[in-house]
């Protein structure tokens, strides 16, 4: 998956961890970073050039990451020779490709002070819709069975969507209701069928064992996804929106961001990615039921918040959520090569979980301090 | 999404629907409101007993209201305290992994020749604990309770898991796990059903009727202001992170014992059914909003929808999807009723 | 508070508190302790330790009435089927095979089970069809004693109840199905892998988890059949775990063969581990040389039998495995049997079966499945 890119990232230009809130952006003032800031100064973009503390606090958070991961992988490599070869790391790239993937997505949806507990359900009904169109319609092209599984997530995100943004529930409650519900019709549909992998072309099965450049395809499009998600964050108005909206939704109603809008977007975008993600899942595991990704909601959660995407909105990148998917999944294969008994693994996340948010607390409050520090205060 | 935890301003914008923007006229339209969505889920209770009563047979009988209630016990018990913490505006979803770790923690003991008479208040204590540390991690270090009781929900199973692995201990003497289920003399209901009943009338004479009680749901509406008003918010809310572990803690005694069998997995996923019992008992996401009769029906509601659908051979996928309806509905009626209401220029008809 | 975002208030902490007051804080103290209280006295009583008053009692056991082999099986009997979950293919299929028998008893077959495999929510189903007066329940249990308080109040109330594919405590059932003994698993797995290598080499077994009670007995069963004078040819040299994790089985099976270069044959007594081992076996060199056989399912299996990885596979049937459990609890429920050890019944198409001790009926060794039988197989 993204590994590439993320081994990348800080050494590199910085493919910029997503800007402080929008939203505070106008409000605060600091000094310039004494030329101490990182090289790239291709900042100047709309939303003023003092977004950069918060930039560099974003990266040091990022980097705190990398570092536990470089660190995690350096010592199970030392334990554990093997741990590096070739095979074992294509198998955590796949391993991770999912979590990733689904990672991107709840972040944007994070993002904007919203959440999705549904996706584990969209992606066990993708998966098993990819399936059953393989067995039902034999002649349908791959392509076209695949694009399919990816609408039934966005069908789904636009569920979500409509309730949350046009209804205006909240959006714990929704994808609380719609986790059940989506789970419920993927086994009434399913009704105690199995599809196995002798039911699916060998064609679409063979997609998780291609490999670009040493990387695996599937790892590919989820850093692809990364890439993308990033880019748009980034580099588009109604990108860094979300960031307003999620920071201060009330203000962002009074600059004119169409806020329903900007809410509904992420749900239908989560979707289409969980789609996609039971896409993939169907290629690389080619045995499917109903049970399809249950539970993997909180892990997804997990891994954005690891990752530094705040749970209440507003700050946050997709390339955090995907080092934290990134290391989730090396801790799950590293444990069984340092020899930790596996019972450990959850009480390790968990404990990763509550370290994460306790040091994005101290960046924060280090980070308001050395604004204020800094002088003027906006309104 | 989550819980407001500090700044209730901005709570107003989209996101929390039920709550109106405007001032005086919506505190009238707000407990009009909370009085219909109580009404309503009570009237939806009742009409479900008798319809299920009427249609289906085997559900109408003493045996049966027995069964039921042992269904919901662990749900019912749970869902007293995570009103009154959802009321705050906060979240508590480690309350089913506490369940499991204290399981987990009591066949271990067990297994060590602990007898069980210093087992139970232990493993009640280990849930005051386990609350204590969400309730410490939320208020001293200032993080927001979804994140939190997110993190140790995954601690406290794994630790269940470190402790036990994955075996099962199953040996309890049948005095106390058949007393777990016993009837009370001359009835067929069990005697948590009394034991619930005396929690619940505890916490709703907490949440209605003391100081402290009305002072949750100023948290929930405005933390702010009401810690200007001379209210420990730090410390109410740590207490209810206490009572909330603490009954969790009391809920995996009762289950093991239910059940006879301790489990590092018992409970799992059960967070997510007291959640959706509470807010279908009318109680607000962003706090401020609820109350204990409505929860207790909602938990009933969801117990006697399940108990009479599996009772009339309804397979178990369409029970999920009816229970995810029931909760979607139960919030988007009501939040689009009062929307249609307020865009009305006439005031809200009386209820 | 907001994780991290600079705090548009004047402290960034949680603002410091105004006076608590203390009569407040002591009379929430003595509420919360006094619910403590009223939950310690709920429970509190005697001295009971471990070894007082050991296992958990109560089960009155097989009824006491003298059997009677020539009893009429009467028309119309309910028999209830509670799978460990719906929507699991095995026992989609075990169940299809019940329902084949209680058609030709002429009796009402039911399919009823929760969607996830927890043995609480198959208390509650427990309930319902001894609420509902089912003749027989047959169950595969999720947890050997959590169920049982429930089948016994249900046996109290007149029903039979049968387990099969896995047991409960032998005081809480009448009669438990088992699809085959652990040591006739064991010996139809090596006469396969002695076959397949021509009766001398080394072998490796790859298993599930270090600690399942069943592949480890397995296991041992295997080592001591194969400490027998016709197989001195054979030497085990490694025992791999895959956790029942495709990708680790994947891996581990890689493992293996990198590790051992004169390995002859593999034997994965676990369906997850056998699939895995064959999916690698099967794109890689060593196919055909490698012999690999185990426990798998036709379905998962077909693919690689077919290409000529694997040669052939066991397992019992689990439609008979239904069948016969239909028959027994019929059997039982009509007084043809009480569960006591040496009585024999006729269960239809199968024949002719006797009650061993504890009320344990075996199906008969594992069906052992190749290129010639695999398709007249679906699960």
């Amino acid at each position: 998956m993204s590994g590439t890119d993320d081994t990348g990232a800080p050494a590199a230009p910085a493919p910029a961890p997503a800007p402080a809130p929008a939203g505070t952006a106008p409000r605060t003032r600091t000094r310039p970073p004494n030329g101490a800031g990182p090289p790239p100064e291709r900042v100047e973009e709309h939303g003023g050039g003092d977004v950069r503390t918060g930039r560099r606090i974003r990266q040091v958070r990022e980097l705190g990451i990398l570092l536990a991961l470089v660190l995690l992988v350096a010592v199970t490599a030392l334990a554990s020779p093997g741990f590096l070869s070739g095979q074992s790391v294509r198998d955590l790239l796949l391993g991770a490709t999912l979590l990733t993937i689904l990672a991107v997505g709840q972040s944007m949806v994070l993002i904007t002070r919203n959440v999705d507990l549904s996706v584990g359900s969209v992606m066990g009904l993708s998966a098993f819709a990819v399936g059953l169109l393989f067995v039902s319609f034999p002649g349908l092209p791959t392509p076209v069975v695949m694009l399919a599984g990816v609408l039934v997530g966005t069908a789904c995100g636009v569920v979500n969507g409509v309730l949350v943004a046009a209804a205006r529930v909240p959006a714990l409650v929704v994808t609380l209701g719609t986790l059940y519900m989506f789970r419920g019709i993927d086994f009434w549909w399913a009704s105690g069928r199995q599809v196995n992998a002798a039911d699916m072309p060998e064609g679409f099965l063979g997609l998780a064992r291609i490999s670009l450049l040493g990387i695996p395809l599937p790892a590919a499009i989820a850093a692809a996804v990364v890439l993308a998600a990033g880019w748009y964050l980034r580099n588009y108005r109604s990108g860094r929106e979300l960031y307003a909206v999620g920071s201060e939704p009330a203000a962002a109603r009074l600059v004119g961001i169409p806020v329903d809008r900007r809410v509904f977007a992420p749900f239908v975008v989560n979707g289409s990615l969980a789609g996609l993600a039971g896409v993939l899942y169907a290629a690389r595991f080619g045995t499917l039921d109903a049970t399809v990704g249950t539970g993997l909601e909180l892990e997804v959660v997990a891994a954005a918040v690891v990752g530094g995407v705040a749970i209440f909105g507003g700050s946050g990148t997709v390339y955090g959520a995907a080092l934290g998917a990134l290391l989730l999944s090396a801790i799950d294969a590293a444990l069984p090569m340092l020899r930790v008994d596996s019972f450990w693994q959850q009480a390790v996340v968990g404990l990763l979980i509550l370290i994460s948010i306790g040091l994005d607390r101290l960046l924060a409050l280090r980070t308001a301090r050395r604004l204020r520090g800094g002088g003027s205060r906006g309104a | 999404m989550g819980p407001e935890v500090d700044t209730p301003g901005t709570s107003a914008a989209p996101a929390p629907p039920a709550r109106p923007r405007t001032g005086a006229r919506t505190g009238a339209a707000l407990r009009s409101l909370l009085h219909t969505r109580e009404a309503s889920i009570i009237g939806a209770l009742i009409a479900s007993v008798l319809a299920a009563s009427l249609l289906v047979e085997g559900f109408a009988s003493g045996r049966n209201a027995g069964f039921l209630v042992l269904d919901v016990a662990a749900i019912a018990l749970i869902a007293l305290p995570m009103t009154l913490v959802i009321i705050t505006g906060e979240i508590d979803l480690s309350v089913a992994s506490t369940l499991g770790l204290t399981s987990a923690v009591m066949g271990q003991l067990w297994v060590l020749g602990v007898p069980l008479e210093t087992i139970v208040p232990l493993c009640v204590l280990l849930g005051a604990v386990l609350g204590a540390v969400n309730g410490l991690l939320v208020t001293v270090a200032g993080l927001p309770s979804l994140a939190v009781t997110i993190g140790t929900m995954a601690l406290y199973r794994g630790l269940a898991y470190v402790v036990l692995g994955d075996r099962a201990v199953a040996d309890f003497p049948f005095s106390w796990t058949g007393g777990a289920t016993a009837r009370l003399p001359g009835t067929d209901l069990p005697w948590v059903a009394l034991l619930i009943a005396v929690l619940a009338a505890v916490f709703a004479l907490v949440l209605h009727a003391t100081p402290v009680g009305r002072s949750l749901y100023a948290i929930g509406s405005n933390a702010e202001a009401t810690r200007f008003s001379g209210v420990s918010v730090r410390w109410t809310k740590l207490w209810l992170f206490v009572a909330s572990g603490t009954v969790a803690g009391g809920a995996g005694v009762f289950w093991t014992l239910q059940y006879g069998s301790a489990r590092a997995d018992n409970a799992f996923g059960l967070e997510l059914s007291v959640v959706a019992a509470v807010l279908l008992g009318g109680v607000s996401i962003f706090g401020g909003r609820g109350a204990l009769p409505g929860v207790l029906a909602g938990v009933l509601l969801l117990g006697t929808i399940r108990n009479a659908l599996r009772l009339a051979d309804v397979s178990s996928d369409v029970l999920s999807i009816v229970t995810g309806l029931l909760l979607v509905v139960s919030v988007v009626l009501p939040t689009t009723l009062a929307r249609v209401r307020a865009r009305r220029p006439r005031p809200a008809p009386p209820s | 508070m907001r994780p991290s975002r600079p705090a548009p208030s004047d402290s960034p902490a949680q603002a410091k508190e105004s006076e608590p007051i203390m009569r407040e804080r002591i009379r929430f103290g003595v509420t919360a302790a006094a619910l403590a209280g009223v939950m310690l006295a709920a429970s509190a009583c005697g001295g009971t330790t471990r070894g007082d008053d050991g296992g958990s009692g109560a089960g009155s056991g097989g009824s006491t009435a003298e059997a009677d082999p020539d009893a009429e099986i009467p028309e119309g009997l309910a028999i209830s089927f509670l799978p460990k979950q719906l929507n699991n293919p095995y026992f989609t299929v075990a169940d299809a095979g019940g329902k084949e028998a209680v058609e030709e008893l002429g009796g009402e077959f039911k399919e009823v089970g929760p969607s996830e495999a927890t043995a609480s929510s198959q208390v509650s189903y427990i309930n319902t069809l001894s609420q509902q007066g089912s003749d027989v329940i047959v169950l595969a249990a999720n947890d050997p004693n959590a169920v049982c308080g429930a089948l016994n109040q249900a046996r109290q109330a007149g029903s039979v109840v049968v387990t099969f594919d896995s047991d409960t405590a032998p005081d809480c059932r009448d009669l438990f199905v088992n699809q085959a003994t652990a040591k006739d698993i064991a010996r139809t797995q090596v006469e396969m892998i002695a076959e397949q290598i021509g009766g001398e080499g080394e072998i490796a077994f790859l298993s599930a988890t270090p600690n399942a009670t069943n592949q480890n007995a397995w296991l041992e069963l295997m080592e001591k059949e194969l400490a027998k004078e016709e197989y001195s040819g054979i030497e085990v040299v490694d025992t791999v775990y895959g956790n029942d994790d495709d990708q680790k089985s994947f891996n581990e099976m890689q493992g293996l063969l990198q590790t051992h270069p004169d390995l002859a044959g593999v034997v994965s007594p676990t369906t997850v581990g056998l699939a895995a081992a064959a999916r690698y076996l099967s794109s890689s060199d060593y196919k055909g040389e490698v012999a690999l056989t185990g426990l798998g399912t036709p379905n998962q299996m077909r693919e690689y039998v077919e290409n000529g990885t694997v040669e052939e596979f066991a397992l019992w049937d689990p439609a008979n495995l239904g069948y016969l459990a239909a028959y027994s609890g019929a059997s039982m429920s009509a007084g043809r049997i009480t569960g006591e050890q040496g009585q024999t019944f006729e269960a239809g198409r199968l024949g002719e079966y006797t009650v061993r001790a504890d009320g344990e009926i075996v199906l008969g060794p594992p069906t052992v499945f190749n290129k010639g039988n695999i398709d007249d197989y679906d699960f």
